[in-house]
This record gives structure tokens, C-alpha cells and sequence, in this order.
């Protein structure tokens, strides 16, 4: 065609300005936090131990979430179930943490975690061979979750199961994986899972160095996760979930496999929740089967609802926001907790279908 | 000039004892604009639908160049370079026009050519091609769902394009369009035949007019009239069966 030449302008960029400084925001207050916990407990700066404790949690939670938008944000895949990637990935690493007992544990068995000796093991399951590798253990904190993951998602998207029916498919998964976790003969603890863990990495827990060392890690895990979804989402792949989300027929119609877009995408947001439970466990020194409960996964999925969906920043805001009103509130009225939760949800829904982050992006166009 | 002549030779389409096309031949040349009209049930949709391969003639031939389009299946026909576009256009809303046609544009369509996708020259001189070919250079990087009616109908057009079909079918493209938008896609069309052939379906008189090119005139599954529409009108049949009414 010899009528057109180049006039089309560089097209703006995608990524909002705005919300990209608060994410660094984010980032900059949470790097500096262990720092100000140093300050005397009298300075107005000071950052008592509860608070960065707490905070280094949220971390973990700010990536469940960023893992939770990744699917459902920008491919609209609506998992009731992540809590279970999660969950797995807590267990591997806690797993790891069992056989770093060691002969410390109240039985003395060399081996054997207590619970096994307790249940009459003699001998340690297969599944727990190689535990005892770090780096095998944060293998299997991806891998399983994103097997899981993979299974279910390849049975679900090539039967073209979406919607409301996924994530009753997804909240199915979740509960089922709670009741097998909680059976003795699973081999993981039952429902008192595991706890007690004395060190990781040669780092005894329970010491402020160890605080201090995960709280780092989990921030560096949330910056790269950070880096993973923003890289994925402004590509074209990013570009063909949006699109798979809005009309899926139509980029069957175009040629993409839509089935293989929506099993990448997430798996990887399993594997990512994977990390976060991974991180997590280490830092409240417990998992057991109520990880699994439905009630983590729709209460995950809130905090991406109440931040704003398909934005990255708005899980991270979520999580965070609704994990410190949950902190508060509980403290002075815990059995209103609930009644606030499903409040937001309906209210969000109703009035910020884009979430805290869509009044940000409203105002700057 | 590229591509093939499509070719139909006494096809009938059968639903239970109902003659939906009945003993249709048409023949479009390679490069050409054809008008198809005719009353509601003339066949204009089972016509189309036999051309795309959802639909099996009960009899006939139905050939594409050498290819014989009553023994493949509807991807296979996508492939071989026919192109549809329905009455009602979907899009990605959210994207924007220029996105939309990115997505259209020939690639490696796996995720992971996808995530390390990068627009080349090429590609982008293609995009830019495409949008001023539908009019739509000054909205490339508005979202489609800010589009108009007719607007929207123009890149469903441009994402068929990027496809590089030699045929295109085109399904009532005027429906609910206002006058200005009817005589923008008039020379649309008129623009892309010539690099491909291209079939309209039709109900709006004035529209075909305005194409100025060859009509045939369907009715009750076959053809009655064919001819430039100033003779077609005046065809003693055409003004029984259909203008007259």
C-alpha cells in the first residue's frame, strides 16, 4: 500500500505512572522497617517488633495476591482454590524444617519426626526422602504446587470449564485437599500438621536475625514476583490473557490455543503461591490443614477484589490494606471480623468495581 | 492481483425437505467486489455458510482455485485464506485498536512466543497499513470499546485483514450504520477488492449502489439476476421477487 506512510505516533505507555510510585512506595517503607525497629522504642520513628513481624507476613500475602491477580485480573480465571498452592508450598518448606529437627525433637529419634513416632512409623515415608535438601525442598514449594496447578487447570480449560463453574472446580480442589491433609495416614501430620522447627539454613528461628533475614527474603521475593507479573502483563501474552478474558472465543477464532495460554498462566500463579506459602511458614513457625480451609482462598481473592483487579499494585495495596483492618479490628472485636469482610466485599463490588487503585487511576486518566 | 476464483456450481443445501440453496452457480473472480442481495430467506447466510465450511452442500461443487471446499473443515478453509466477518463484530474492548490488530497480525501463537513477542518493523509498518486501509489511524490507540458502531465494523474488517485473506466474506457490514459511516465502508470495500476478492451480503440498496460493482440477485436459493445494479433492477424477475414488493 503506497498511501500510508509512518505517521503513527509511539504508542503511550501502558504502564500508569501513578500506580507504579506507589508500588516503590510500598516497597521503600517495608525495605526500611527492620531498620527503624532498631531506633529506641522512644523515638517517633520506631517500629515495635509486633509491627514488623506482622509485616513480613503481609509480604507473603502481597504475593499470594499478585499471584491471584495474575489469573484473574488479566486472564479471568476466578480461583476459589489458591490457598491450596499456597498451602503446599508452606508444607514443602515445612517438610524441610521437620528433618532439620532432627534428634532435637521430644522423642529423640534421629529421623523420624515426633508425630511419625508418636503414629508408630518405623521408617520414613518416600515422599520425604531428600526433605532434608534445602534446595530440593524449594524445588518441590514450586513444583507441587504448579503440578497441582497444571493438573487441575489442563482437566478444567480443555473441557472449556470457566466462570462460576471453575472456581467451584478450584474451591472443590481446595477442601478436598484439606480433608486428605488432615487424615494421620497422609504422612503430613494431620490437622497438627507440623510446628516446632528450630532453624533453617543453619539460621536458628526465633531469634531477630531470623526475623529480620526472612522478612528480606520475602521482600525480595515480592519485588521479583513484582517483576514477573509487570514483565508478563505488558507483553503480548499479557495482551492475549486480557483478551481471552473479555471474548475467549474470539482468540480461538484468531488461531491462539487458548487452553495452553490459560494453563501457563496459571500454573505460574500457582507456582508464585507456592513461594508465598513457602516464605510464610518459616515466619509463624506452623502449617497445618486449615491453610487449606475455603474460607483462605475467598478471603485472598477479597483482598485482590478490595485493592483492584488486573492492576498489579491493587493486589499489593489489598492485601496489605485488608490484612491491617483485619489486625486492628480483631483486636477489639473479633467476631465482627467477618461481618466487616463480606461488608467490603458487597461494597467494593457495588461501588469500586475497580477497587482502592481504580480512584488513583480515574484521576489521572 | 492474487489469489483464486471461487467457484459454485449447482449447489443445494437440504434441511429436512426444505430447499435452502437450490441449484446455486456464482463465480467470483480473483480481485473482484460482488454485491449479493435478495429478500429475507433467499439463502445469502446458508451461501456463506457453505463458502466457511459450516454448513455441507447437499449437491454441487463448491471449489476455492484448485481446492475443493465441500471436503474440508472450517479451519482448514480459515487456513487456505477466506475470511469471514459476522453481522455483529467482537473485539477485545479493553485493548486498544491498535492492540486489537497486533493480536490479528500472522505470529507464532504460543504463550511463549507471545511473552517474548516484540513488534518489529514490519509488523508495525503492516499495523499501520491495515489501520489507515479501515480509516482508523487516529483512533490506533484508543480502546476499541470507545469505538462507534461503525467504527467497531471496520476493525473486525482490519483484524480479517491482518490475516491476509485472498477471499472475504462480509456479512450485512451497514446494519445500524448512519449514512456518512454506509459511504466510508462503500469505499472501504471498494479499496480492498483488487488485492483480494471480496463478497458482501447485503440487504441496504442504496449501500450496494454505492459499491458500483457486479450484483447478483438470490431468491429462493438460486440465482434470478446478475449484472451491474442498473440493469438488475430493471430485471422484469428482480422487480417481481423482491423491488417490486
Amino acid at each position: 500500500m503506497s498511501a500510508t506512510t509512518s505517521t503513527l505516533p509511539a504508542a503511550p505507555s501502558r504502564t500508569r505512572v501513578g500506580l507504579r510510585a506507589v508500588m516503590i512506595g510500598i516497597i521503600a517503607i517495608l525495605a526500611v522497617m527492620p531498620l527503624l525497629n532498631r531506633l529506641p522504642v522512644d523515638s517517633a520513628f520506631h517500629v515495635s517488633d509486633f509491627v514488623v513481624s506482622v509485616s513480613g507476613k503481609w509480604i507473603c500475602y502481597a504475593i499470594l495476591a499478585l499471584a491471584i491477580d495474575l489469573a484473574w485480573g488479566y486472564a479471568g480465571l476466578l480461583s476459589l482454590g489458591h490457598g491450596a498452592f499456597f498451602a503446599l508450598g508452606g508444607y514443602a518448606i515445612g517438610m524441610h524444617l521437620m528433618r532439620l529437627i532432627g534428634p532435637r525433637g521430644v522423642y529423640g529419634h534421629p529421623v523420624l519426626p515426633d508425630f511419625m513416632v508418636f503414629l508408630g512409623y518405623t521408617e520414613l515415608p518416600w515422599y520425604w526422602w531428600g526433605f532434608q535438601s534445602f534446595p530440593l525442598a524449594a524445588a518441590m514449594a514450586l513444583f507441587v504446587p504448579g503440578l497441582l496447578g497444571g493438573i487441575v487447570g489442563w482437566l478444567a480449560f480443555r473441557s472449556r470449564i470457566t466462570g462460576v463453574y471453575f472456581s467451584i472446580i478450584t474451591q472443590a480442589m481446595t477442601y478436598a485437599m484439606m480433608l486428605a491433609f488432615f487424615r494421620n495416614d497422609m504422612g503430613f501430620g494431620g490437622n497438627n500438621g507440623f510446628t516446632d522447627f528450630k532453624e533453617l539454613l543453619g539460621m536458628p528461628l526465633n531469634t531477630s536475625a531470623a526475623r529480620v533475614t526472612l522478612f528480606y527474603a520475602s521482600l525480595v521475593a515480592l519485588v521479583l514476583t513484582w517483576a514477573i507479573c509487570a514483565r508478563l502483563t505488558n507483553s503480548k501474552f499479557g495482551r492475549v490473557l486480557i483478551a481471552i478474558r473479555d471474548a475467549e472465543s474470539r482468540v480461538r477464532f484468531l488461531g491462539y490455543d487458548v487452553t495452553q495460554h490459560k494453563l501457563f498462566v496459571f500454573v505460574l500463579s500457582a507456582m508464585l503461591s507456592g513461594l508465598a506459602g513457602a516464605l510464610y511458614v518459616p515466619q509463624v513457625g506452623i502449617i497445618n490443614p486449615g491453610e487449606f480451609s475455603p474460607g483462605n482462598s475467598i478471603e485472598a481473592v477479597i483482598w485482590v477484589a478490595v485493592g483492584g483487579r488486573g492492576t498489579l499494585v491493587g493486589a499489593v495495596v489489598g492485601a496489605f490494606g485488608v490484612n491491617a483492618l483485619k489486625t486492628w479490628l480483631t483486636s477489639f472485636a473479633p467476631d465482627l471480623w467477618l461481618f466487616v469482610l463480606g461488608g467490603l466485599f458487597v461494597v467494593v463490588t457495588l461501588l469500586l468495581p475497580k477497587g482502592i487503585v481504580g480512584l488513583v487511576r480515574r484521576r489521572d486518566g | 492481483m492474487k489469489g483464486a476464483s471461487l467457484y459454485l456450481d449447482g449447489v443445494s443445501v437440504v434441511f429436512d425437505g426444505f430447499k435452502a440453496l437450490n441449484n446455486l452457480s456464482l463465480i467470483v473472480e480473483p480481485g473482484e467486489l460482488r454485491a449479493v442481495i435478495g429478500p429475507n430467506g433467499a439463502g445469502k447466510t446458508t451461501m456463506m455458510d457453505v463458502i466457511t465450511g459450516k454448513t455441507r452442500p447437499t449437491a454441487g461443487d463448491v471449489r476455492f482455485g484448485e481446492h475443493d471446499l465441500t471436503r474440508m473443515d472450517e479451519a482448514s478453509i480459515a487456513m487456505l485464506g477466506i475470511g469471514r466477518k459476522f453481522q455483529k463484530p467482537t473485539m477485545f474492548d479493553a485493548l486498544t485498536v491498535f492492540e486489537n490488530l497486533e493480536l490479528a497480525l500472522k505470529a507464532p501463537r504460543n504463550p511463549w512466543a507471545c511473552l517474548t513477542w516484540v513488534l518489529g518493523d514490519d509488523s508495525r509498518e503492516r499495523i499501520e497499513e491495515t489501520l489507515a486501509e479501515v480509516g482508523l489511524t487516529a483512533r490506533a490507540y484508543d480502546a476499541a470499546g470507545v469505538l462507534s458502531h461503525g467504527q467497531r465494523q471496520w476493525l473486525e474488517i482490519g483484524m480479517l485483514l491482518m490475516q491476509d485473506p485472498e477471499l472475504l466474506l462480509v456479512d450485512e457490514p451497514v446494519a445500524g450504520m448512519t449514512d456518512q459511516e454506509t459511504e466510508h465502508t462503500a469505499a472501504l470495500l471498494r479499496r480492498i477488492a483488487g488485492r483480494r476478492s471480496v463478497v458482501v451480503v447485503e440487504h441496504d440498496l442504496e449501500f450496494v449502489r454505492a459499491l458500483g460493482r457486479k450484483v447478483t440477485v438470490l431468491h429462493e436459493g438460486t440465482v434470478i439476476s446478475e449484472g451491474p445494479i442498473d440493469k438488475v433492477q430493471n430485471d422484469p424477475r428482480v422487480i417481481e421477487v423482491y423491488l417490486g414488493r
